[in-house]
């Protein structure tokens, strides 16, 4: 049988696939693992302007199918990241894709500055779920009107395809979408954690360090999902979905759903091989089905 | 370092709290070392546990091919790993992080365990004891019944003592008291330990003082146990400045003088 085609197109940038990892759920560490050009893209953990820490521990939690965390963006600084990051990915093809993080408007930008400079970075996601110190610590991605600013000014700082990673604790995703579309995004990615809590009753102290972080995992597929559909209904740009992806199944409810590629995060902590095992899964659905490319998937619900 | 099937060969309670758990696991044990863990996949499938569980290598058996684990168990992970039937598959992943080091000229050490934190250090003893470095052990338990590995590590030539929370010898001052008389002996190469925050900062400033070497096994929740998250990292003393690093990576074994918040 002949092999169906798995590339997708998000905006300027050819994937080989529309599976990668999410933000925070992978480093150069999985290389041991898997070949890492198998993977459609790479998007590394969050990076910011200076060194950051990060919370005080515990920075996780378990909860029934799904993971509490209050990491938090610790973080080198973008100039190690350039010096000592960087390196270690010229030695891969599939793209790459860091994501940044910021307090300010400016301060994405500035870093879409110093990164456009850097051949091996092919794109760039934009982590807007980070408190805005300009608006009372409310996250950019909670207000359409200050995703759109700070999406405008790394629009304007960089020519790299631009990727607006949305916030799921807000009234309407579908708008704070627009705004990033409106903006010059190439992409948006749907989404980030949720907010969530755990407490241990035996000290009645929260299980978090932060008290509250983001949840992840099987728990939280179905809400994302309904996001995704929600919001690829109205947007042009591709949407890239994530939340609680374990199987090829779940990825193609999010190719049929609205989305263009997918990323997975918290399963690779469980199976480091996972994304490999889901990409060789839809490739078999995609056979088995008489499919020629998987991009005849997008947005295919019968609804 | 990888992702492997292993299949349960005994998985057995050794008293009321702790079971020992035997796997084969072809080419795992020669890879292994003593300090290093194996992160274990629990459920069946990930919405009964989501994450692995950390579990240090208690015995590493490359003849048998085989691999030992020692665990408390102690919540819904440990009890899902507690159900295993001789014959079951167990997913693991591993050996992770950097194991103890025993210096070539170090001939005595010494090796301070609390509970369970000595199925971590009893590869190490086995290794010295193999070396002929003389080991004595002080192992620390709730009670008598709860003490495992006693006459384990007396057959293989160890010097062994036990405390317990019974007798109140397991107080950190009552402990730190037997740890100074063993190095007024003045044998001593290093020290060791696992299992007890208390006995950590206790057996770091015994070692400062003696200006002796120590190393630590800590435990940190994680979520990869590879590398990914930072979900472990811990604050560190190393050249001078306070670092974050990761217990799953750069630790779980870390030199006691390090340790800032044990
Ligand atoms: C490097 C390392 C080696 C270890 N070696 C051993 C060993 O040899 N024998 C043994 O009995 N135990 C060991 N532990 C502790 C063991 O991992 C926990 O007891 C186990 O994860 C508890 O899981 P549970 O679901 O039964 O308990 P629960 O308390 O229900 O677990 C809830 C969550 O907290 C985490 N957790 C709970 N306690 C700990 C802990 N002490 N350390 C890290 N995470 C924890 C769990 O992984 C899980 O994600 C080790 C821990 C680490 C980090
Ligand atoms: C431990 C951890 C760290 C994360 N760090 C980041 C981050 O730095 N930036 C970001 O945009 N998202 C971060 N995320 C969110 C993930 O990228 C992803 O949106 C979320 O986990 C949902 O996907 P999943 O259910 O497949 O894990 C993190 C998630 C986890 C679990
Ligand atoms: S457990 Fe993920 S980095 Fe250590």
């Amino acid at each position: 049988m002949t092999s169906a085609d798995l590339s997708v197109q998000i905006g300027q940038l050819s994937l080989r696939n529309p599976v990668m990892p999410a933000s925070g759920t992978f480093s150069e560490d999985l290389a041991e693992f898997i070949p890492l050009n198998e993977l459609g893209a790479l998007v590394t953990k969050s990076i910011t302007l200076d060194v950051r820490e990060g919370n005080p521990g515990p920075r996780l939690a378990e909860t029934a199918a799904g993971l509490l965390n209050a990491i938090g963006i610790p973080s080198k600084g973008v100039a190690q990241f350039i010096a000592e990051t960087l390196p270690f990915y010229r030695n891969f093809t599939a793209p790459l894709v860091p994501s940044i993080s910021g307090d300010t408007a400016a301060e994405f930008a500035r870093l879409a500055v110093l990164l456009s400079s850097e051949p091996v970075v092919r794109g760039l996601e934009v982590n807007i779920s980070c408190p805005n110190l300009e608006d009372d610590g409310k996250s950019f991605a909670m207000d359409p009107v200050q995703t759109y600013r700070v999406l405008r000014q790394v629009r304007q700082a960089t020519r790299l395809p631009v990727w607006a990673k949305l916030s799921p604790n807000v009234q309407s995703i579908a708008e704070v979408a627009l705004a990033a579309q409106e903006a010059g995004a190439d992409a948006v990615v749907v989404a980030n954690t949720l907010l969530g809590m755990a407490i241990d009753v035996e000290t009645r102290r929260p299980k978090l360090g932060n008290v509250t972080g983001g949840l992840s995992g099987p728990a939280v597929k179905p809400i994302i999902l309904r996001m995704v559909h929600q919001v690829a209904k109205v947007v042009r740009i591709p949407v890239i979905g994530v939340g609680g992806i374990r199987s090829a199944e779940d990825v193609l409810e999010y190719l049929m759903a609205g989305a263009t590629a997918v990323q997975v995060g918290t399963y690779n902590f469980v199976h480091p091989q996972g994304m490999v095992e889901v990409i060789a899964g839809l490739q078999k659905y995609l056979q088995r089905h008489g499919y020629a490319s998987v991009r005849e998937l997008i947005g295919s619900v019968i609804t | 370092m990888r992702q492997a099937l292993g299949v349960v060969r005994r998985n057995e309670w050794v008293n009321g709290r702790y079971k020992h758990l035997t796997v084969y696991a072809p080419g795992l044990a020669q890879v292994s070392q003593a300090g290093q863990f194996f992160h274990l996949l629990c459920g069946a499938d990930v919405t009964s546990v989501l994450l692995r569980r950390p579990m240090s290598i208690y015995q590493m058996d490359p003849g048998r091919d085989e691999l030992h684990f020692l665990y408390h168990v102690k919540g819904e992970g440990t009890r899902l790993l507690a159900e295993k039937q001789v014959g079951h598959t167990l997913d693991l992943v591993g050996p992770l992080g950097h194991g103890f080091t025993l210096a070539a000229p170090w001939r005595h050490v010494l090796v301070v365990a609390r509970g369970v934190g000595m199925a971590t250090l009893a590869p190490l003893i086995a290794s010295a004891r193999q070396r002929d470095v003389a080991v004595d052990v002080i192992l620390s338990a709730r009670t008598a019944a709860d003490v495992l590995g006693e006459r384990e590590f007396q057959a293989i030539g160890a010097r062994v003592f036990t405390v317990t929370d019974a007798t109140g010898s397991s107080q950190p001052e009552a402990v730190r008291m037997r740890v100074e008389t063993l190095l007024g002996q003045g044998h001593t190469d290093a020290v060791y330990t696992c299992g007890s925050a208390r006995l950590t900062r206790m057996l770091g400033e015994v070692a400062n003082r003696w200006g002796l070497p120590g190393q630590v096994a800590l435990e940190e929740h994680m979520a990869c146990g590879i590398g990914m998250c930072q979900g472990c990292t811990r604050v560190f003393r190393r050249e001078g400045s306070a670092v974050h690093l990761r217990v799953c990576r750069e630790g779980p074994v870390f030199p006691l003088a390090e340790v800032m918040d044990a």
